[in-house]
């Protein structure tokens, strides 16, 4: 059993694999989790507008995004453009499913943060002068984000989670660089270093995560 | 401009291709259908077991419990998946695709609504208890027809989205040979050079799914009160 | 009245089917403060509302200190600082404290440096007797003190007129006095205000003038002394008679 899941001699000759595919599972998380933020951004802000012609299509693409398997989108970007001329490679594949579909997730978070907020916030924002955006920026979105924090983050260990998405297009990231590992050891211990790996890195989250949660509820 | 159009179409929605493949893609859809519902019923029951068992207060039960949940809630689903399906073999025990798969998504979601029914539980009022024990009513009568009908009115809209967004990953079944819809649409795709197969799968997920995000948004604004 | 600071005519406001302000016509002039009353949903907070355009007005002109508030070129974010508001229910930013609710629109709109910004926040806490809560939060502060640094955010903008919209409403009673003894100070160094309150004592011996309002309509105002003792309309009679039982 140990020598087949906890090999000592495959460990130590997997680890600069494992820990290189570690190493890009971060920038990759440094990287998208932004980009979703900006697409939730994007659209909490539009749809802040309260513009009833915008509604509807804001709706729509949340709600698509919602129901769209994010692999699927993945994989239409890799394998479905290059039909049409466009290779993006693996990585720009990511970047890009990853901004429609977590900045769907993030927006509709932050939307209900924004919604949070009373009314009375941006008025007596306007009235001492503050634009609609400052009034925003500096009285809406603080409050906002603060009030929705656990989502953001409980989204945002669901983003690093997926980033392991990545591996089915190429993109070196911890699980891609295991199962490169176990190819060529023909163990699976690879496999179980990359999860004790994606545990340790994500358990803290998910402890603070279920205080916060706890809270939340035992406040209403 | 128009001959644009047309090879568009006939690259991404090529008819004969399409025709050809449908039954493929149908067959699909059927295994996605069987495989979420076996992971919706197992993973629920099985979070909602786990959940009881946790409000019975047994110290070291409860630890064992927290690490489990914790466990799933860390680590991604497709990891969970290819340990299972990479992994069990070693041990001479050799699942296919289709069980790691449903496996692997129902501990997810096991994990996922054992926390959202703890907190549903946790959040009815201890008065809500000491009323019920007070009217002779036992644990198990105080838990069924009080504690519970609160808590569940609480755990839906959460419960619905994250069924939802571990339902959706049964496309990464594909990753271990299983023939539901992704996999088949990629295999039509390699057989015949033309990703018109691969709209056609990403169709059936909308087909699939999108009434029941738009049905989840409506059963949130409906039990919204609460908040 | 001499070029009034606030002159306000033939407003209407429609809420869909709902006619909220019928024509109301409002001048104020410098130094003066005017008090309106009124039932509730006679208008009188949303002809407050309108004064500053947190409320578009459906017809009508609104000119505050020379400047037309309903003109589409006008800086209206420049216009709403020298109108300062005070609201309800406060409406601190919870986020910030006092002094950073105090500043932000100095920093943000009239473009200060930060220190000077502090130091002009510091001196308008001062005036609302509230310097030593600079580093508090609104939720560290009793409703009374919100309420005094709400006046301190608008006051910090140098206003030429304060609308007061019910300051006093959603005070404990011991909490009123505070926020009351800061209104007649402000008064005493010459701020023009409009205020809609409920504060019948206050209005009697600090009010220039009484404004009755009902049903989206001014039906009649005169000096205090008029109004509550000798109330032309039967509206208005009624009206302060079911005020003075309570």
């Amino acid at each position: 059993m140990i020598q087949t899941f906890f090999n000592p001699e495959i460990i130590a000759a997997s680890w600069p694999i494992v820990m290189a595919g570690l190493r890009n599972t971060v920038l990759l998380s440094l990287l998208v989790v932004p980009l979703g933020l900006i697409g939730g951004l994007i659209l909490a802000l539009l749809a802040s507008v309260k513009n009833p012609a915008l509604r509807w299509p804001l709706m729509a693409w949340v709600d698509f995004f919602r129901a769209f398997p994010p692999l699927v989108l993945l994989i239409l970007l890799f394998a479905g453009l290059p039909f049409a001329g466009l290779e993006l490679g693996g990585f720009v594949c990511v970047a890009v499913a990853f901004f429609l579909n977590t900045g769907a997730y993030y927006g509709e978070i932050l939307r209900a943060g924004i919604d949070s907020v009373p009314a009375g916030q941006v008025e007596a924002a306007r009235s001492t002068g503050l634009s609609r955006l400052q009034a925003m920026a500096y009285v809406v979105l603080p409050q906002a984000v603060r009030n929705v924090l656990p989502d953001l983050l409980s989204n945002t260990l669901e983003v690093v989670k997926l980033t392991s998405l990545g591996s089915v297009v190429a993109v070196p990231e911890l699980l891609y660089q295991a199962r490169q590992a176990q190819s060529i050891t023909y163990n699976p211990t690879p496999i179980v270093v990359a999860a004790i790996v994606y545990f340790l890195m994500l358990w803290p989250v998910v402890r603070l995560l279920s205080r916060l949660e706890n809270r939340a509820f035992a406040g209403r | 401009m128009r001959g644009n159009l047309d090879r568009f179409v006939d690259t991404f929605f090529n008819a004969t291709v399409m025709l050809k493949y449908l039954p493929d893609i149908l067959s699909g859809v059927v295994v996605t259908i069987e495989l979420a519902l076996f992971i919706v019923v197992t993973g629920i029951a099985a979070g909602l077991a786990l959940a009881l068992l946790r409000s019975l207060g047994i110290r070291p039960l409860n630890w064992l419990i927290i690490g489990i949940v914790d466990l799933f809630r860390s680590l991604p689903p497709l990891v969970v998946i290819v340990l299972i399906y990479f992994g069990l073999p070693s041990v001479d025990l050799s699942p296919s695709g289709f069980v790691s798969t449903w496996l692997s998504l129902a501990l997810v979601l096991m994990a996922f609504s054992e926390e959202i029914f703890w907190a549903g539980i946790t959040s009815v009022a201890k008065g809500q208890w000491e009323a019920a024990r007070s009217t002779g009513l036992s644990f198990g009568q105080t838990l069924m027809n009080v504690v519970l009908p609160q808590a569940f009115r609480l755990t839906i809209p959460p419960l619905t989205n994250r069924t939802i967004a571990i339902t959706k990953g049964t496309a990464l079944g594909t990753v271990v040979a299983v023939t539901e819809i992704l996999g088949q649409a990629s295999s039509a795709m390699s057989n015949s050079y033309n990703p018109s197969p691969l709209m056609m799968g990403a169709a059936a997920y909308v087909v699939l799914f999108f009434p029941v995000v738009v049905a989840a948004r409506w059963v949130e604004t409906k039990f919204a009160w609460k908040r | 009245m001499n070029r009034p600071i606030v002159d306000a005519r033939g407003l209407h406001k429609h809420f869909g089917a709902l006619h909220v302000l019928k024509g109301v016509d409002l001048r104020v002039a410098e130094r003066e403060l005017v008090f309106v009353i009124g039932p509730s949903g006679s208008g009188k907070s949303t002809l407050l509302r309108c004064l500053n355009r947190l409320e578009e007005p459906s017809s009508g002109s609104v000119v505050v200190d020379g400047i037309d508030m309903l003109d589409p070129r006008t800086d209206i974010n420049h216009a709403r600082q020298r109108i300062g508001m005070v609201f309800q229910s406060f409406n601190l930013y919870p986020h910030m404290t006092a002094l950073g609710n105090v500043t932000l629109a100095l920093r943000k709109v009239a473009g200060k440096s930060r220190a000077s910004a502090d130091a002009l926040g510091k001196a308008a806490l001062e005036r609302v007797g509230l310097a030593d809560r600079a580093g508090h939060t609104p939720g560290q502060l009793s409703g009374g003190q919100q309420q005094r640094v709400a006046i301190a955010r608008s006051i910090a903008l140098e206003p030429r007129v304060m609308l007061f919209d019910e300051p006093t409403s959603a005070l404990d009673p011991e909490l009123v006095g505070s926020v009351l003894e800061v209104m007649r100070s402000l008064r005493e160094s010459g701020m023009t205000m409009i205020v809609v309150s409920h504060e019948m004592g206050f209005a009697r011996n600090a009010a220039d003038r009484v404004v009755f309002m009902d049903e989206g309509s001014i039906v009649e105002q005169g000096p205090p002394a008029a109004i509550f003792e000798h109330p032309a309309h039967e509206r208005t009679r009624s009206f302060i008679g079911q005020i003075q039982q309570h």
